[in-house]
């Protein structure tokens, strides 16, 4: 049975591209055959950070209005067999997305796919709500950060009254995913920490992706940070897949690094 | 001056400062978005009937439903002037 996921966040700029592109592709590595579904309408992006912009033919509008089918549509990843995009459309505006449309669409691709991946727009409007709409599950894309957190727990809100799955007396299963967080400054007392916005938001935890300067270098590269397994931030994403299908992974990266000894002598 | 500031009250961190701040202000609204959708219209009516016998400013006056396990309160807090 296939599973509809939106990431979500309310607040812009939190990672929910960067996260959309980092789960459907350690999903599709994972051996599910998954499709990641832009729904920025106007402000396409998940192809740059996917690395198919030069492919990008026919969108998810021209789907809902049938001026393309959905093979001509989809872009085929080139790294994994089982990886598919729906790209945005870049020149409609987002009333383009109606709720009858994205819902045949989903319905065919649930046919095809083990996972949907639908990566929301910034905001609570039309585009984010047609985005979680059908969600079974939702990924709430959080930084350790007032405005991101107040905004999380507004579309959390919206989760639990205006999806299809609330309309029928139904949950939304819920995952939170801390991202950018720094131990270093959590020590501080800088940053709120995970137990701090776990027991905000009282959402059960998926993950926790430190900062890492190697999220900005893939998306320089259009490659998403998963696929690189030097990085703590892409290991951080693949134990997040691992716990999204069920597996039993302990986090990590929630402690700052300690310098050893010699490190310090030597400043290593 | 070690010795001094080992007596003074460690300021507050930032990060529990963000805490706190969030806390009250999820819980507020988490409690409106709960809120029936009559409760404006009913807190004006109330208001009118207050007004008829007291001067009163919209702020002075607040109406919440607090919904607990069994039942449903409905709070109003009428602040009177002197």
């Amino acid at each position: 049975m296939a599973k509809i996921i939106v990431v979500t966040s309310g607040k812009g700029g939190v990672g929910k591209t960067t996260t959309s592109a980092a789960i459907s592709t350690g999903l599709a590595l994972n051996g599910y055959k998954t499709v990641v579904v832009d729904f920025d309408v106007g402000l396409r992006n998940l192809d740059l950070i996917m690395g198919c912009e030069r492919r990008v033919v026919y969108d998810f509008v021209n789907v809902i209005n049938g001026e393309a089918n959905l093979k001509q549509t989809l872009i085929k990843d080139k790294r994994s067999e089982n990886l598919f995009i729906l790209p945005a459309s870049q020149t409609r505006d987002k009333d383009a997305l109606t709720k009858e449309g994205v819902g045949q669409v989903l319905e065919e691709l649930k046919q095809e796919f083990d996972f949907i991946i639908c990566d929301s727009p910034a905001g609570i409007e039309h585009g984010a709500q047609m985005a979680l709409y059908f969600a079974d599950e939702a990924i709430i894309v959080t930084n350790p950060e007032v405005s991101s957190v107040r905004d999380s727990d507004r579309i959390i809100g919206i989760l639990q009254s205006k999806s299809q799955k609330a309309e029928n007396g139904e949950e939304v299963k819920e995952h939170l995913l801390l991202t950018r967080y720094n131990p270093k400054r959590v020590d501080a007392g800088e940053m709120l920490s995970v137990n701090d916005v776990e027991e905000i938001l009282a959402v059960d935890l998926l993950g926790v992706i430190p900062e890492s300067e190697d999220v900005l270098k893939a998306s320089n590269q259009g490659t998403p940070v998963v696929l690189n397994q030097d990085s703590i931030a892409g290991q951080a994403y693949s134990d997040a897949v691992c716990r999204l299908v069920g597996e039993n992974v302990p986090h990590r990266f929630l402690e700052s690094q300690k310098k050893g000894f010699l490190a310090r002598v030597f400043g290593g | 001056m070690g010795l001094l500031n080992f007596f003074k009250e460690e300021p507050k961190s930032s990060a529990s400062v963000a805490k706190e701040r969030l806390q009250v202000l999820v819980a507020h609204e988490r409690n409106q978005r709960n809120a029936p959708d009559f409760l404006p219209a009913m807190q004006r009516d109330i208001m009118a009937v207050i007004a008829k016998y007291i001067q009163l400013d919209d702020d002075q006056i607040q109406v919440s439903i607090d919904n607990h396990d069994q039942l449903s309160v409905l709070e109003v807090n009428v602040t009177l002037p002197n």
